[in-house]
């Protein structure tokens, strides 16, 4: 019966080939129009702003190559994750980011055995891409023909994606320094390809997010609504999924698999404290996103501890204080 | 003229246990049509189908002429549900921002223009409810909720709308107001399928009636549907009934109807006449 419903969901049946077609064609001219400005625009902008930084306020603080790669990286993680996180949370689908995470590591690890038998494939990061789209496109098959986001295929897929990534890497030989940085995060060790893939990423989110936000808060608030106004449920749950997977990616070098979730739902559960409106809570929790990236870097830099997990206790900070705040407004 | 819905031999089940059977059903352009029926008569079910939400068993539905699961103007169909979504309890989301949901099928991925803003003001405006527009939905009351769902499905400015049981846990003034404002909308030339359990209130304001029990027992124009046995043989047969408290308040026992306001319907009743 679910399955039936679910399944009469993707209506009208027509609407997918067209769908696709547009997808293919604003995708790929804009696919390589991103891949441009990765390669050659934004290179000479990202030494420029922090050359001109580096002169005003010459710290250590911003002129450390490491750091400034790592603050490039936590900017550009504390406004994609919030904003996809914003849908995933009011949808109940917290969770999902972190089964994704843990796949995505799953492929890291294969992405590194790879990457050591061939020099000319050492990019893990892409093998993580990789594995976690396969995982969020299976996911959605998993919610198509059962009962939707269950808790169970989630709990499946969380501890699966870790062990596939636990065995490949006892079984290669692989330095347990990376494989910690993939785990838990470690923004000193930010490549600058990463962080370009990262602008990437992000300039990807953001345009599909700027594209059909109507539609994604249509169906996370209404879902029978959005299917009487006609709207392909099932084409944007698919597009939600996977632009999550592509967030949890980008944010996996800065935070770890293991910690990735919490920058999609904590600054989120922070805005809903002291916000009446969803839209204004968008923009609130990317700003909450931003003080727990920042403040987070600064924290740990001064206390020496570890950046991904500072910026996530940063986070519960500002969750709590919202907390705090939303009681005494009465939200 | 092509009718807004016609559904012809309309059968759905739930696993075993069969919802509708043999439903055919035509309702015209302008037509403001009151369905009733018992609780679990399977009127949400065939309102659902009749919108394509739901894909019957067998039989077939078609909106304005297109077979409903590949009718694809959502601009044309506006929906008030019985129960408000899930998420409207916990998601910060404004009275405006749930109203302007209402515009997204006719704006699709561009921005919303002046002409959907105009849209959303109005519907704010017609249901009364301007005052709260900044307000988080989970902050209204039941029937101020209930009035921001009716505003939604107004600034869709459909051609065909349905409304499921919409005025429960609604204050009688709100009420009053809003069967003026589904009479107005349907001067305007809106088809209206209105699912009530108050079946003396439904017949001042219906142009046509219809009584569904499983199956449907009548659909004619409202005079001539309440003389007719339709009532009586569908309350009649009903689960909750007694056969001799049929005269007295059989329908305000299975149905919350008024009961004064149905009395004369009945009145007349000596027994059920078995339906099914």
């Amino acid at each position: 019966m679910a399955t039936r419903d679910r399944l009469a969901e993707t209506f009208p049946p027509q609407s997918f080939a067209r769908r696709a077609g547009i997808v293919a064609g604003v995708g790929v001219p804009a696919g390589l129009a991103i891949m441009s400005f990765i390669v050659w625009v934004f290179p000479p902008l990202y030494d420029a702003f922090w050359g001109a930084t580096c002169s005003t306020a010459d710290v250590w603080l911003v002129c450390s190559g490491f750091l400034q790669r790592g603050f490039t990286a936590g900017i550009l993680i504390g406004i994609t994750a919030p904003v996809v996180g914003a849908y995933l949370v009011n949808r109940q689908m917290a969770l999902i980011g972190e089964a994704l995470a843990h796949t995505a590591f799953g492929g890291v690890a294969i992405g590194l055995f790879i990457g050591a038998a061939v020099p000319g494939l050492d990019y893990p990061l892409l093998f993580a891409l990789v594995a976690a789209a396969i995982a969020a496109l299976g996911m959605q098959w998993i919610a198509v023909n059962t009962d939707g986001y269950a808790d169970i295929p989630i709990a499946i897929m969380l501890t699966g994606g870790f062990a596939v990534g636990i065995a490949v890497i006892s079984y290669g030989v692989v330095f347990s320094a990376t494989v910690e940085s993939y785990l838990f995060g470690d923004i000193l060790f930010v490549p600058f390809r990463n962080v370009q893939l990262m602008v990437g990423l992000t300039l990807v989110v953001a345009g599909v997010v700027a594209a059909t936000h109507k539609q994604l808060l249509f169906i996370t608030f209404d879902r029978e609504a959005a299917r009487l106004a006609r709207i392909d449920v099932w084409f944007y749950d698919t597009l939600l999924i996977v632009l999550t997977a592509l967030v949890v990616v980008a944010a996996m070098q800065v935070l770890g698999a293991i910690l990735v979730a919490g920058m999609l739902v904590i600054p989120v559960a922070a805005a809903m404290q002291v916000t009446g409106s969803f839209n204004g809570g968008l923009v609130l929790s990317v700003v909450f996103g931003q003080v727990a990236v920042l403040g987070g870097i600064l924290v740990s830099y001064a206390l020496n501890i570890a950046t991904g997990a500072t910026i996530i206790l940063v986070a519960i900070a500002v969750y709590l204080l919202a907390l705090l705040v939303g009681t005494v407004l009465g939200r | 003229m092509t009718p807004a819905i016609d559904a012809e031999n309309v059968r759905f089940a739930y696993g075993d246990t069969p919802v509708l059977s043999g439903v055919s059903l035509t309702v015209e352009e302008s037509e403001f049509l009151g369905l009733v029926g018992p609780n679990g008569s399977g009127k949400t079910t065939l309102l659902k189908i009749l919108l394509g939400l739901k894909t019957p068993d067998s039989g077939s539905v078609r909106l304005f002429g297109t077979p409903a699961r590949s009718f694809t103007d959502g601009t044309r169909l506006g929906y008030v549900s019985q129960q408000s979504s899930e998420a409207d309890a916990t998601m910060p989301v404004t009275v405006r921002e749930v109203v302007r949901m209402g515009r997204y099928a006719h704006a699709g991925i561009r921005r919303l223009s002046d002409e959907d803003r105009r849209a959303v003001d109005e519907a704010l405006d017609r249901t009364g409810i301007t005052d709260l527009a900044d307000r988080r939905i989970n902050r209204l009351s039941g029937g101020q909720k209930q009035r921001a769902y009716i505003a939604r499905a107004l600034a869709s400015e459909a051609d065909l709308l349905a409304l499921d049981e919409p005025t429960v846990g609604v204050d009688a003034d709100s009420v009053e107001r809003f069967y003026r404002l589904l009479d107005e909308l349907n001067d305007e030339g809106i088809t209206i399928v209105l699912i009530e359990h108050d079946v003396g209130l439904l017949a001042e304001h219906a142009t046509t009636m219809a009584c569904l029990d499983g199956e449907l027992y009548a659909h004619d124009e409202t005079r001539p549907f309440l003389e007719s046995d339709a009532l009586e043989r569908v309350f009649g047969s009903a689960r909750a009934v007694r056969a001799d408290a049929l005269g007295g308040d059989a329908l305000g026992g299975t149905t919350d109807a008024s009961a004064g306001d149905a009395d004369p319907i009945v009145e007349d009743a000596d027994a059920p006449v078995g339906g099914n």
